[in-house]
């Protein structure tokens, strides 16, 4: 390469300092100071204690493990509802509606997740609206609180990161030849039969990144819980700040954010894994 | 002989468009039928509706005797190999093959037996087990028509599956298909858009233009006796002349071309003095500095180049009024004398002219 | 079974249902916002009271209009503040990360890939919390070795900057890096062949050939920053965005007045949404 060097450094100044300043050493941070604490003179040492306090304490781990398995199951469940949609955009809408599909499928993704969040609190809740209709006809005598329980939150965690599923899948569906589906139907295959052996092995890449997404995002959602959780029922970040905000125990809660980023690596570096793919692929 | 199928009065409407527009045809059992066209002209779109895969607007299929309107693509008795063959991805050779047989709930060793049966029948054994990005174009091809071939459909219906492979291995393939109709004797329909690829293999060739059915006959008949100007221009090679009918006799008609000449050519078509006329000669029928004159049209041309291409080459030549004739050169050293630049005398017989009346 | 086969009435009829209910699914939380804003109540409830613009214009005692709300409108013009300087910055050096991996060669190279591509799959309330941490060593560094205070060490806007930045760069680079991948070099080498430097090179053709993608990241750039949430959290000080002085006063409870401003959000981000789409497409 005969490039000049100059040319060079005019890239790699920024984006070391970048990468070094901004996401290197701060997550070094993380992890050293999840390793220190105080003894019982107040003076600085290390210790395991913050991780140890972690496992002694139940409300701690459940919290964690609850939180894990949420994340599962709303990434499961989006992925359960994506996979129609992106089919009918796909492969049964129109030609010409497909454009105007896709836009109307991004556009409430673009309003800030508060906004999408306080929409399905006037919705549901006791004085909501919904409840106002369904007394209104007659469906309930009294009103019923349907948000702070983990359905709900559950279908929050749905709603706020559904478009990541969506459209990896829609496009990957659109790559998809239809003369193979048709193709498939002529040597006699039914629905379930196209849709196992030709569809889901086509659309693996896609289903990947997208639960790989989803979940990320389930995972380190805080408004969602927060807002719509009970009140009982703890999210893994709301751990985490508690310990910084509330407790100010910022080693407590930096090993909480280093078992959290740990957790969430783990589990993408095993999605990855089990779909032969790259990062850099996914991201693309 | 009875037939595999039959198309009665097919039109297919997309919006305003018509795309296939009033076909009807048969084709006997265990025969090699081709429908030839340029494309867009609405191949695929008949082929599909045979398939099942696009609705007529109206007219009837009937595949052995029976209706097939309303039929969904899946319990008809044809198979289709697509265009882009849509081989399975995620699924290897055998698996491909085994495809249709699994629907059908046929047991595993008796699916084995026959996927390797088939696979032995397009000359791939032993393949079983390979990916379908391993195999090269021509394999590719065998195994998607050994796939639908496994279900012993009726009818094979096969949407230019030359396409996609280069020349070499087309000519190859062209053979080898025609070959393997014989021998498993299935009535395949075939489309294409190459003349060579129907003329060499089929038994009976439909020429398709504009959604229509121009003609429909064996490759001879449409070489040698095409019904209409395009069939004439679309199948082979031809020259061309526009003129005017000064005399037309039972049988043979005189006519005088825009550049000055007047040949004598047979003329089925009652044609009447003074009427126009197109006149198609093929490149074949021409021949270069003729013995004996008698009973030809016989005129000068000068040679512009030579187009050698070993048995099958020509000569580009004009006539004093420049216009250009191609003229076949047989290569058997009689005419290695002629040189561009050169005039020779070239004739033909009134027999091998083709005449129709030009259309207004 | 798609477009070209063959369907039933009832599989017609089920799917188109199946879309319906999605998409009313997507937009009712959105809709019953915007609708709620114009209800002449005190509650974002119903029943409806008829129409009223109070929320937007009232000028107090009883209702504070959003055009009369100090403290929704200040929120407004940092977030404002926040998402500009936040798009400057990712995109001066998101376009310097595409060049950096897309062209230059050199040791280390997948690995600072690596490293580029993390904030994708780092929890956004953990870069928070690192950045946090770090923002704090450093403050307490430049203390104690030189007597310095710096504001940017402490919980504060530009601290928010910096948070925002470090994971929205990388989107930046991911959709420059895409559209110089479709870059011809033959024009770079035309350019140099014609007498051209290096960085004149750059400039003149390379950086025309990467407008649209430049101005479409900058876009999401400024989308991304103006409704973050996660990160912000833990970053803000006393000069809160606009999600964070939300979620304060949804939490709360408050007057339909955040339905005003949520309607104003979704009104903004859809044309912009549009518009980055309308110019994108003729982009292409
Ligand atoms: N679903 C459709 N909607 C509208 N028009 C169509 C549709 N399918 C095909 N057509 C039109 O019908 C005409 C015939 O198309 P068809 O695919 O049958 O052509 P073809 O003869 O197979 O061409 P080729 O040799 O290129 O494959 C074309 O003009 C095409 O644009
Ligand atoms: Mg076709």
């Amino acid at each position: 390469m005969n490039r000049s060097r100059l040319a060079f450094w005019i890239f790699f100044a920024p984006v070391i300092m970048w990468l070094v300043l901004l996401i290197v050493l701060p997550h070094l941070d993380l992890l050293t100071m999840s390793f220190r604490g105080e003894n019982d003179y107040g003076d600085p040492i290390w210790t395991f204690e913050n991780y140890t306090n972690f496992f002694t304490e139940p409300v701690y781990w459940l919290t964690f493990v609850r939180t894990a398995l949420y994340a599962i199951i709303t990434t499961f469940i989006t992925f359960l509802l994506a996979m129609p949609v992106s089919f009918f955009i796909a492969k049964l809408a129109r030609t010409r509606a497909q454009g105007a599909l896709m836009i109307l499928l991004l556009l409430p993704f673009w309003v800030s997740e508060l906004v999408r969040i306080y929409g399905w609190m006037i919705l549901l809740r006791e004085s909501g609206v919904l409840n106002f209709f369904m007394l209104k006809l007659g469906i309930i005598d009294t009103p019923i609180e349907m948000l702070y329980n983990d359905a709900t939150m559950i279908m929050g965690l749905v709603y706020t990161s559904m478009l990541f599923m969506v459209v990896p899948l829609v496009s990957v569906m659109d790559s998809l030849d239809d003369s193979l589906i048709e193709a498939a139907h002529d040597l006699g295959a039914g629905h379930l039969t196209i849709w196992r052996t030709i569809i889901i092995p086509h659309c693996k890449p896609g289903i990947t990144s997208g639960s790989i997404v989803v979940f990320m995002l389930a995972l380190g959602n805080y408004l969602t819980p927060n807002l719509m959780g009970g009140k009982n029922s703890l999210w893994f970040t709301e751990q985490i700040y508690n310990q910084f905000i509330a407790s100010f125990n910022w080693n407590q809660g930096s090993a909480f954010g280093f078992l959290l980023l740990l957790l969430s690596s783990l589990i993408i570096w095993v999605g990855l894994k089990l779909t032969r793919q790259k990062l850099g692929e996914v991201a693309s | 002989m009875s037939n595999d199928l039959s198309v009665r009065n097919m039109v297919k409407k997309f919006d305003d468009f018509t795309a296939v527009d009033n076909v009807t045809f048969d084709v006997p059992k265990g025969s090699f039928f081709s429908i030839l066209g340029p494309s867009g002209c609405g191949k695929t779109t008949l082929l599909r509706m045979i398939a099942g895969f696009e609705e007529p607007t109206s007219g009837a299929i009937e595949i052995r005797g029976k209706d097939m309107l309303g039929v969904p693509p899946n319990h008809r008795p044809v198979n289709l190999v697509f265009q882009h063959l849509a081989l399975f991805p995620m699924m290897n050779v055998e698996e491909n093959i085994a495809f249709g047989l699994k629907r059908r709930g046929v047991k595993g060793p008796e699916i084995r037996k026959q996927t390797d049966t088939m696979l032995e029948r397009v000359g791939l054994p032993g393949f079983g087990g390979k990916q379908i990005n391993q195999l090269s174009g021509g394999q590719k091809q065998r195994v998607a028509i050994a796939r639908c071939l496994v279900l012993e459909p009726s009818v094979l219906l096969l949407d230019e599956p030359l396409g996609a492979l280069d020349l070499k291995l087309r000519e190859q393939m062209k053979i080898e298909l025609k070959k393997l109709q014989t021998k498993i004797g299935t009535t395949f329909i075939y489309i294409t858009h190459d003349q060579s690829e129907a003329l060499v293999m089929s038994d009976h060739v439909a020429v398709m233009n504009n959604g229509q059915f121009e003609q429909i006959g064996t490759p001879q008949e449409l070489y040698g006796k095409p019904k209409t100007p395009f069939v004439a221009q679309f199948v082979g090679d031809n020259n061309q002349w526009s003129g005017n009918v000064t005399q037309s006799n039972p049988g043979e008609i005189i006519i005088a071309t825009d550049d000055g000449y007047s040949f004598r050519t047979k003329g089925d078509a009652p044609c009447a003095d003074g009427c126009r006329v197109n006149l198609y000669l093929r490149p074949e029928a021409i021949r270069i500095e003729p013995r004996q004159t008698e009973g030809l049209n016989v005129f000068d041309v000068q040679v512009k180049s030579i187009l050698f291409d070993g048995a099958n080459s020509r000569l580009l030549t004009t006539t004093k009024e420049e216009h250009e004739l191609i003229v076949t050169l047989p290569q058997t050293r009689k005419f290695d004398h002629i040189k561009p630049g050169d005039t020779i005398s070239v004739g033909w017989h009134p027999e091998s002219g083709i005449c129709f009346e030009a259309e207004a | 079974m798609i477009r070209s086969l063959p369907r039933s009435k009832t599989y017609n009829w089920s799917f188109n249902l199946f879309i319906l209910l999605y998409f009313t699914f997507l937009f009712a939380p959105l809709v019953v916002t915007c609708v709620l804003a114009f209800n002449d109540s005190n509650f974002p409830s119903l029943p409806w009271q008829g129409f009223s613009l109070d929320w937007f214009i009232a000028d107090g005692p009883d209702r504070i209009g959003l055009f009369h709300d100090d403290q929704n409108l200040r929120s407004i013009v940092t977030s404002f503040q926040t998402a500009f300087f936040v798009s400057i910055l990712s995109v001066i050096v998101g376009t310097c990360a595409s060049f950096l991996f897309e062209k230059e060669e050199f040791r280390f190279k997948g690995f600072l890939y690596f490293l580029m591509l993390a904030p994708l799959v780092i929890p956004g309330v953990i870069l928070g919390i690192s950045l946090l941490l770090a923002a704090n060593t450093a403050g307490t560094f430049f203390e104690d070795v030189f007597g310095l205070d710096f504001d940017l060490f402490r919980p504060s806007f530009w601290l928010v900057v910096l948070g925002q930045f470090s994971f929205i760069s990388t989107f930046v680079t991911l959709v420059v890096s895409a559209r110089l991948r479709k870059f011809d070099h033959s024009l770079e080498e035309a350019a140099l062949n014609l007498g051209a430097t290096q960085l004149g090179v750059i400039w003149h053709i390379t950086l025309k050939f990467l407008r649209p993608a430049i101005v479409g990241a900058a876009a999401v750039a400024f989308l991304m920053s103006f409704e973050n949430f996660n990160t912000t959290l833990f970053l803000v000080g006393s000069e809160p965005t606009l999600p964070i002085n939300l979620y304060l006063q949804v939490r709360d409870g408050s007057t339909p007045v955040i339905n005003a401003v949520s309607l104003l959000l979704i009104v903004g981000t859809s044309l912009m949404a549009l518009a980055n789409l309308y110019f994108t497409k003729k982009g292409d």
